[in-house]
């Protein structure tokens, strides 16, 4: 496993253990996700506005705002913010907020999320300003699979396909597990692709964990000249065998035994 | 300050007016509809700058995160619906995606209160007040009449922050001389001097409320009357308090439900610092109705005849 990745599965696990809670499961699923975007695709100075080129910078929003661990944690290997300040996480006075959030300037943040099904929303606001602005950057909105239920987002995928929004890319983390068990048994989204492509949006399947294969499906979507959905199949939980596809790590840290498990599985 | 020529006129325009030329002086400004374009008068907008008004068709949610996002690139969003609409299905996309990031968005909502009239219940929102009040970091805004709609629209535009203002459905007695009269955040507005009771009031029964105050001076009662267009943050709280010191009475009347709205706000800082008997008159904890818009403000007991009586028999009584 590449070691960036690897960096940030080991992070997202001292992070959640240290802050005795959060959600390891949707994070770990969603790292190279979040790699290739800020290694591969995204244009994002970790100076952030200190750097002359911020306006020109692609807009990311994590609309699946529990899997903030993953996004700090990518965020602070890429040099936006010092990697200790990871350890704040979900503590009193932190600016890594159990959900991430705005209001306390943490540096690669742009919107405050954690109610599901807002981001694609506040993402269509951001792509129309950015074309009022002659801007050409790009907006990319990660969105959980069980998030995909929340009626608003259905209500954001018609705008932004009516407003021909070409600047907007969405990746949906399909692992397939929510809360109260397989998206399927709670409410089955399946045809995705079908639900996608008749509410006007371009779309492509992928491997979520297979960093070619989620930087080509970008590659194709930043030319696309409609709103384009990428749904990335992934694994709750990836990296970490006991962890893996088992819906009871959707919001739970591990204690100290079961991380140092971890932590030797993603050393081997 | 006051207009001394009865001219009645609407609100509604007045926003729809302000917006065109708030849009022609500063190319940030920006429109969201939901379908009643018409009815919220934000169509002045669309017709001039098309390329800056977004209709979001029947979605609420939807258009109130796409004005967060609108925002969060410095653009100034107002974004308008009926007030029910706005607030209650919003809630969360107001409190999560618009105040807590403390984004520019201005939520200027129509059609509040009973008289939205025969569309009834389901139409009339008579808790948005409270809804908006109980959100951190958002200014709420009750503008009595047309010219003071169309300066709280423009200072809406010039602070930095969430703004909810209500505007009623109604057209209404222009009670401000739009060459005397300033708006101004931080006071309440005395109409009337008093000594007998102090009457606190805001938005479309104002001018109720005025015409109360005559009546009640032929009955020998000496009615002080407050507007207090700004409920959030509750600035203006000096000026009541100084008020009820010397009335040692006060009624606030609304056409909001007496939970939560602006009778709940004079009564916090009236409990905190000067303790003093209130009367809130407005809707009870109720839903609306069906009913032509006078019938229903009289039904409530907001006109200014059933106000006189109202407030008569409850000052007998002590």
């Amino acid at each position: 496993m590449n070691s960036f990745n690897n960096n940030v599965r080991r992070d997202i696990l001292k992070m959640i253990h240290g802050a005795k809670s959060g959600h390891p499961g949707g994070s770990l699923s969603c790292v190279e996700i979040l790699s290739v975007l800020y290694n591969k695709v995204m244009f994002v100075p970790p100076e952030w506005k200190k750097s002359p080129d911020f306006q020109k910078r692609d807009r990311f929003i994590l609309s699946k705002g529990h899997a903030s661990a993953a996004l700090y944690s990518t965020l602070a290997n890429k040099g936006f913010f010092a990697h200790d300040e990871l350890f704040t996480f979900r503590k009193l006075a932190s600016r890594l907020q159990g959900h991430p959030s705005t209001r306390l300037g943490l540096e690669g943040i742009e919107v405050s999320t954690g109610s599901l099904g807002q981001g694609l929303s506040i993402a269509v606001g951001i792509a129309l300003a950015l074309k009022l602005n002659a801007n050409s950057a790009k907006v990319f909105v990660l969105l959980g699979d069980g998030e995909m239920q929340e009626g608003s987002v259905w209500e954001a995928l018609m705008s932004a396909s009516h407003k021909k929004l070409d600047n907007l890319i969405i990746v949906i983390d399909r692992n397939k597990l929510q809360i109260d068990g397989d998206t399927d048994d709670v409410k089955s989204l399946e045809p995705l692709d079908k639900k996608l492509q008749a509410f006007g949006w371009e779309c492509m399947e992928v491997d979520g964990h297979n960093e070619d294969e989620l930087e080509n499906a970008f590659n194709v979507a930043k030319s696309s000249g409609v709103p384009f959905a990428i749904i990335a199949n992934t694994l709750k939980g990836k990296g970490v065998s006991f962890m893996e596809n088992n819906v009871g790590w959707h919001g739970k840290a591990p204690n100290d035994d079961e991380l140092k498990r971890a932590l030797e599985e993603l050393n081997a | 300050m006051l207009k001394k020529t009865l001219e009645i006129k609407s609100p509604r325009n007045a926003y729809g007016e302000t917006l065109v030329e708030l849009g022609a002086a500063n190319k940030n400004i920006v429109v969201l509809d939901a379908d009643l374009s018409c009815s919220t008068q934000t169509c002045k907008f669309q017709k001039v700058f098309p390329e800056r008004f977004f209709n979001s068709g029947i979605a609420e949610q939807d258009m109130m995160c796409t004005a967060a996002g609108l925002a969060a690139e410095g653009k100034i969003p107002f974004v308008s619906t009926f007030a029910m609409f706005a607030t209650a299905r919003c809630l969360d996309q107001i409190r999560n995606s618009i105040c807590y990031p403390r984004l520019n968005v201005k939520i200027v909502a129509t059609h509040g209160g009973v008289t939205v009239g025969e569309d009834g219940a389901s139409h009339q929102a008579l808790e948005d007040i409270s809804y908006m009040r109980s959100i951190p970091d958002i200014c709420v805004i009750v503008p009595a009449d047309y010219n003071e709609v169309k300066q709280v629209v423009k200072y809406a535009a010039e602070i930095y922050g969430p703004v909810y203002i209500r505007i009623a459905r109604t057209s209404l007695k222009s009670v401000f001389d739009e060459d005397k009269y300033i708006f101004n955040p931080e006071r309440a507005v005395k109409i009337c001097e008093g000594s007998d009771v102090t009457i606190v009031t805001n938005g479309e029964t104002l001018c109720e409320v005025i015409a109360c105050a005559q009546m009640l001076k032929d009955k020998g009662i000496s009615a002080e009357v407050l507007h207090v267009p700004v409920v959030k943050p509750f600035l203006a709280a000096s000026d009541v308090i100084e008020s009820a010191k010397k009335t040692g009475m006060v009624i606030t009347v609304e056409n909001h439900s007496i939970i939560g709205g602006l009778g709940s706000a004079v009564c916090e800082v009236l409990s905190q610092n000067l303790p003093t008997r209130v009367l809130r008159i407005g809707t009870p904890d109720c839903f609306g109705q069906s009913g032509e818009q006078r019938s229903l403000l009289e039904f409530y007991g907001l006109t200014d005849k059933k106000l006189c009586e109202n407030i008569s028999r409850y000052l007998e009584k002590r």
